[in-house]
């Protein structure tokens, strides 16, 4: 009896298999378009963007007491001539240079707001290296001479490209993994008014870790089912964010069919992981630990080529800047709440197809126990790609959905959530898909929550404080059994 | 193109401060995963624990041999609060736990609020910490040529600091030679190979791990001083692609070898400046800029690690038959 369940829930997959092959065939094609024409377009939010053709000398200008600097004249000479730079309103200047080269910056002295002079009046002009696609920064910093270095006038310089003392760098092994930290500042917690701000934090926790939950519910999924730490399922979340951009920004189409390649473009990545590249190691015997090794290869490979496709500058999905929605005392943007919806939904989906489906029986089944799924008529190696497929396609749609609600998605963006994946993962039990929802949603308030006490450029920081915690207290996490421990 | 001038630049790289930090921090790897079986992904965080403990206390005015003494004490705390904990679990956590240690210490470093201390993401300035260093140098200052290299004697990237760091990378691979011949050593490899039946022998396996680490950490963080002396200490350049480098070094070299990550990291480091220099060269302007073939070389490390585990796990130098790689 419970045999033939499985042997019908097997061939049903084999078949569903077969359907799905043409469309992974289309989506494949899509993907190689997308790495053809990838380099951004038309994306010219800001005064200036560097691609392959320009590279932007800029710099944000902040007054002795913090404020920013407006209507400041620079003037920029180099090889592709005299250029002029004028400060608006946040204090940022830009100036477009389309040859690259050693570029001088003067800071016309008597634009300076009144009462305001260089405190190292040595240092005007300066002299920075502009390489195209780059944002070089030259910072100057003002007040008095003599007083003591202001924190607000080093803490601009968007990718490290300019800037700091690097005579000799040795062939500067972090080609712009610089600036990652504090870059998502544009989350909605940052504009939460005074009186509450708790409420906002929590509500930005909870929408922030709904999302983690989808885009790490994936690597979820394959730890629960292979055993294997996927260190480029960030890279499979960038790819999303990726996709979408492109999508939007240059073909023109809208944010849902977007949002609907991006997941395509995904399940075709997991599906060429597993059959190119998981599936004959798996069949080779070889050990997890290499497999492990084998996805930082595969991490520090994609990581570079999105650089390399898409340069190092922040990519928004959507350019217009979205309403917001007032829910009570919280304010939320439409992209937010948009993102939440659907990450709900298909988190609910996930646990439904798990719960009640014969496919999700199956793969539960094979996560418990490979060898007696296998005695028992499921076909453990299928299983296991559908797993990768969905696990990348839902990796991509998290990222996708992150994106929006981050404002902006980086070739960088999805490695720098990849620990916070871990530790939501970890702290709900490792392959424990229910578990990952609620330790995910527990990493988010705590991110959040922990900019009320902590800088805001360690929010990352504590919530990795909490997993290795957790892995000293309770190792097989919130949900996990403890077997699972060895 | 100039292959004259290409072959200098991947001389100077491949004996340069770059390559003797990576083959200092790989020898490290090396003790940590060739001889004990450890995955440490933080190998970056001891670098740049090194790397601050050298520059802060310089800066704060102790002579050399403290400074360099305070940098490996870090390095060691690093190590007992990470292993302390962790050691008892199963491989896969150890490595989650010490990448995400690792990424701690580069945002702490780089925080705001420690400006004043590690001078947030611009990191410590190369001049204000490699006075004490450059002054200990016996020789006079000035230009030297050695072949086809002219570099500076004493000053930042110079012939005295690759003097000093391949000192260092020699008395590493003594210290690895002669743990790899004693009783110890031994141990570590038997729990490698079969923890259990160490464990059987009365050994006790956590001591000898926490020990494996804390000594792996310490030429990680001596590497760490050698690439801060060469430039300057910057969090963002001390992140996780270092670690992933230095797994690729070391699995090139071939891992429970001696010379292993020190041939590893020059074949490394030419490898990297041959491919760009000729890709520089070769492919036009206007289809590759000079800033995406930096990434690309990258790309190329990526591919270069999956190839090697997949198809030849033992390295150059390594035995096929020692390393069983096993979770």
């Amino acid at each position: 009896m419970l045999e033939t369940a499985h042997r019908a829930a097997s061939r049903r997959h084999r078949r569903r298999g077969l359907g799905l092959l043409p469309g992974l065939l289309l989506g494949l094609l899509l993907t190689a378009v997308v790495g053809l024409v990838a380099v951004p377009a038309g994306a010219a939010p800001a005064a200036c963007s560097p691609d392959a053709a320009t590279a932007c000398i800029q710099g944000t200008l902040r007054t002795s007491a913090g404020e920013p600097a407006v209507g400041v004249t620079f003037d920029v000479e180099g090889p592709a001539g005299t250029f002029q730079g004028v400060t608006n309103d946040a204090g940022q200047w830009s100036v477009a240079v389309t040859e690259a080269g050693e570029y001088t910056v003067t800071l016309d002295e008597t634009t300076l707001p009144a009462g305001e002079s260089l405190r190292d009046p040595a240092a005007n002009p300066k002299t920075v290296q502009a390489d195209l696609g780059r944002r070089p920064g030259a910072l100057f910093a003002l007040g008095d001479p003599a007083a003591a270095p202001a924190p607000s006038a080093s803490a601009s310089s968007s990718d490290g490209a300019g800037s700091g003392d690097s005579p000799e760098s040795p062939a500067a092994p972090e080609a712009g993994a610089a600036s990652e930290g504090g870059a998502s500042g544009e989350s909605a917690a940052a504009e939460g008014s005074g009186n509450n701000r708790i409420l906002q934090l929590v509500v930005s926790g909870l929408v922030f870790g709904l999302l983690l939950a989808l885009a790490s519910v994936g690597a979820n999924l394959i730890y629960g089912t292979t055993g294997l730490s996927n260190f480029a399922h960030g890279d499979l979340v960038t790819l999303g964010g990726l996709i979408a951009f492109t999508a939007v920004r240059t073909w023109g189409l809208p944010l849902w069919s977007a949002i609907i390649i991006a997941t395509a473009g995904g399940m075709v990545a997991g599906w060429l992981l597993d059959a190119g590249i998981f599936a004959p190691l798996r069949r080779r015997g070889v050990g997890v630990t290499q497999q492990l090794i084998v996805t930082i290869g595969l991490a520090l490979s994609m990581i570079n080529l999105y650089l390399v496709l898409y340069g190092a500058s922040p990519l928004p999905i959507v350019s217009s800047i979205s309403e917001r929605i007032d829910l009570g005392p919280v304010s939320l943007s439409q992209q937010t709440i948009l993102s939440v919806v659907i990450a709900g939904v298909v988190l609910a989906a996930v646990a439904l197809v798990l719960q009640r489906t014969r496919i999700g029986r199956a793969t539960r089944a094979v996560s418990d126990n490979p060898p007696l799924a296998a005695a028992s008529g499921i076909k453990v190696a299928s299983i296991i790609r559908g797993v990768w497929v969905s696990s990348a396609g839902l990796a991509s749609l998290g990222g996708v959905l992150m994106g929006l609600y981050l404002g902006s998605t980086r070739f960088n963006f999805g490695s720098v959530l990849l620990l916070l994946m871990f530790a939501a993962i970890t702290l709900g039990g490792l392959g424990s898909p229910l578990g990952g929802l609620l330790g995910a949603l527990v990493i988010g308030l705590v991110v959040e929550l922990s900019t009320l006490v902590l800088p805001n450029d360690l929010r990352y920081a504590s919530a990795l404080v909490i997993l290795i915690v957790v892995l000293l207290v309770r190792p097989q996490g919130i949900l996990g059994r403890a077997q699972r421990i060895g | 193109m100039d292959f004259a001038s290409l072959l200098t630049d991947v001389l100077r790289e491949a004996t340069g401060p770059t390559a003797i930090a990576y083959a200092l921090a790989a020898i490290g790897l090396n003790i940590h995963f060739g001889l004990t079986g450890l995955i440490n992904m933080g190998q970056a965080g001891f670098m740049l624990l090194g790397a601050y403990g050298f520059a802060i206390s310089t800066i704060a005015g102790l002579p050399l041999v403290v400074a360099f003494l305070i940098a490996i004490g870090c390095a060691v705390v690093f190590a007992l609060i990470l292993g302390l904990p962790t050691l008892k679990l199963r491989g896969d956590y150890l490595a989650i736990v010490t990448i995400a240690a690792a990424e701690i210490i580069r945002f702490i470093g780089r925080s705001v609020g420690l400006n004043d201390l590690t001078g947030g993401s611009q990191g410590l300035l190369g001049n204000q910490f490699k006075y004490s260093f450059e002054g200990a140098s016996p020789f006079a200052d000035g230009l030297v040529a050695i072949g086809p290299i002219s570099l500076q004697m004493n000053a930042s990237n110079s012939w005295w600091l690759r003097i000093v760091g391949w000192g260092l990378v020699a008395l590493a691979c003594l210290i690895v030679f002669l743990l790899l011949r004693s009783p110890w050593g031994r141990v570590l490899k038997g729990i490698r190979e079969d923890e259990d039946a160490v464990r059987a022998l009365g050994k006790n396996v956590y001591t000898f791990k926490l020990q494996s680490l804390v000594l792996g950490g310490v030429f990680g963080a001596v590497g760490g001083i050698v690439i801060s002396l060469a430039s300057s200490v910057q969090p963002d350049s001390l992140g996780r692609p270092v670690t992933f480098n230095t797994w690729t070094i070391l699995l090139l070299g071939g891992a429970a070898t001696v010379f292993g990550p020190v041939l590893g990291s020059i074949l490394f480091w030419a490898a990297l400046v041959l491919v760009r220099g000729l890709m520089r060269g070769l492919i036009p302007p206007d289809v590759l800029s000079s800033t995406e073939i930096e990434p690309l070389g990258f790309v190329l490390v990526g591919i270069t690690l999956v190839l090697l585990i997949v198809f030849r796990p033992q390295g150059i130098l390594g035995d096929k038959k020692e390393l069983a790689i096993n979770g």
